[in-house]
């Protein structure tokens, strides 16, 4: 049946017509694992994201409700202040826009192509009310599960941890149904 | 407490207002912290620019990957675990560094694990590959990134009941495949990176993208 629906979806819209990375994929990954080595042994850390926004949350709430973001179990854990991890994801902006620039490949549009194309040029309002759910849900997932895409997806399955296995493998079924049933 | 015996001892030396200011990080550690801070500023534009040139923060390759029609993620991610594998278990043979396993928590790994997949597919990006889309122009994925912050505190809101009711079940603590498996660590290293190279070889042979 998934079968079925994906090509559905291929009759539509041929996802090979919209641009590709612009490096080798494999090279890419690679100089990825090259850095998560260097994390490790500059920064004694592995590579990940989810924390940065956790740091973020907390912060904002010990400047709107002090008291009752410090009574949170996972803030009295994990105390939020501007560390290591805000500062990777500040620099993955920067990076980012730092690529994008140089290889003519700024996007600057609220709706993505393939989106648009699926759910029509004035679904802006739409666009911006999942994507908020989805980063929602993704924070409460990483959270729970204790890390995300980069810190269980390849951080934690290169250390060969079992519950980041286990966790990489649920992101991809949770990711690949709801998929699925978004664009039938 | 610790402020009782820090004002006792600013009583006694001159320079009582650094000390005050500095009663966590002396002037050695603060220096430490930019640089730390530095360096994670550092490894973060490198990871932004090489995600962004690995195409993953583009809508329609994540998007793509979760349709299985564009395998470019799934690339990108088993080469980075294979060298990462291989070169982290080298610099941990060297002595030079330790690994950070996390916990196995089987409910709240699965649980968390599958929201998360069904939020990585409504916005099309994850916690990294969005930020690196905002960087790239993608207005869309700053709606992400503020649905991140909020999904986060709200997670702290529940935190103290998920550790005490999901949490402990299938609490495994720091397992390891060395756990599992009857073999040494260096075999498992090598077996598992073969087995990875082996599905980069299937897809590469197999898919077009």
């Amino acid at each position: 049946m998934i079968q079925t629906m994906g090509l559905t979806f291929l009759a539509n819209v041929d996802l090979l017509d919209y641009s590709g990375p612009a490096w080798s994929p494999y090279l890419v990954g690679a100089l990825i694992g090259g850095l998560s080595m260097l994390t490790f042994y500059f920064s004694n850390k592995p590579l990940g994201a989810s924390t940065a926004y956790a740091r973020v949350a907390g912060m904002l709430g010990n400047l709107t409700a002090p008291q009752h973001t410090s009574r949170l179990k996972y803030f009295r854990d994990n105390p939020p202040k501007v560390g290591w991890e805000l500062m990777l994801v500040l620099g993955v902006m920067f990076g980012a826009f730092i690529a994008a620039w140089s290889g003519g490949e700024l996007t600057g549009r609220l709706l993505p192509l393939m989106w648009q194309e699926r759910f029509g040029a004035d679904s802006g309002l739409l666009r911006v009310v999942v994507a908020f759910l989805g980063g929602g849900l993704m924070a409460l997932g990483a959270r729970m599960a204790g890390g995300c895409t980069s810190g269980h997806g390849i951080s934690g399955t290169l250390q060969l941890a079992v519950g980041s296995w286990i966790a990489a493998i649920c992101f991809f079924i949770g990711g690949i149904v709801t998929a699925m049933l978004m664009f039938a | 407490m610790s402020t009782i015996t820090d004002k006792s001892q600013d009583t006694t030396t001159p320079q009582s207002e650094t000390h005050h200011e500095a009663q966590d990080e002396n002037p050695v550690s603060v220096s430490g912290t930019t640089k730390s801070l530095a360096l994670g500023l550092l490894f973060g534009i490198i990871f932004g620019f090489l995600l962004q040139k690995g195409g993953v923060a583009k809508y329609h390759v994540l998007i793509g990957q979760l349709l299985l029609e564009d395998f470019t993620v799934v690339k990108v991610m088993l080469s980075a675990v294979v060298v990462g594998m291989l070169g982290i278990y080298s610099l941990y043979r060297a002595n030079l560094v330790e690994f950070h396993i996390k916990p196995t928590r089987l409910v709240s790994n699965v649980i968390g694990g599958l929201l998360f997949g069904c939020g990585f597919a409504l916005s099309a990006y994850c916690p990294g590959t969005g930020a690196a889309a905002v960087g790239q122009g993608n207005f869309d994925a700053i709606a992400m990134m503020a649905g991140m912050v909020a999904g986060s505190y709200v997670f702290a809101e529940a935190s103290g009941w998920i550790s005490r009711h999901l949490d402990p079940i299938g609490d495994k603590g720091k397992l390891t495949l060395m756990d599992l498996l009857p073999l040494g660590r260096t075999a498992i290293t090598f077996g598992t990176a073969a087995l990875l190279v082996v599905v980069l070889i299937v897809l590469e042979l197999t898919t077009t993208r």
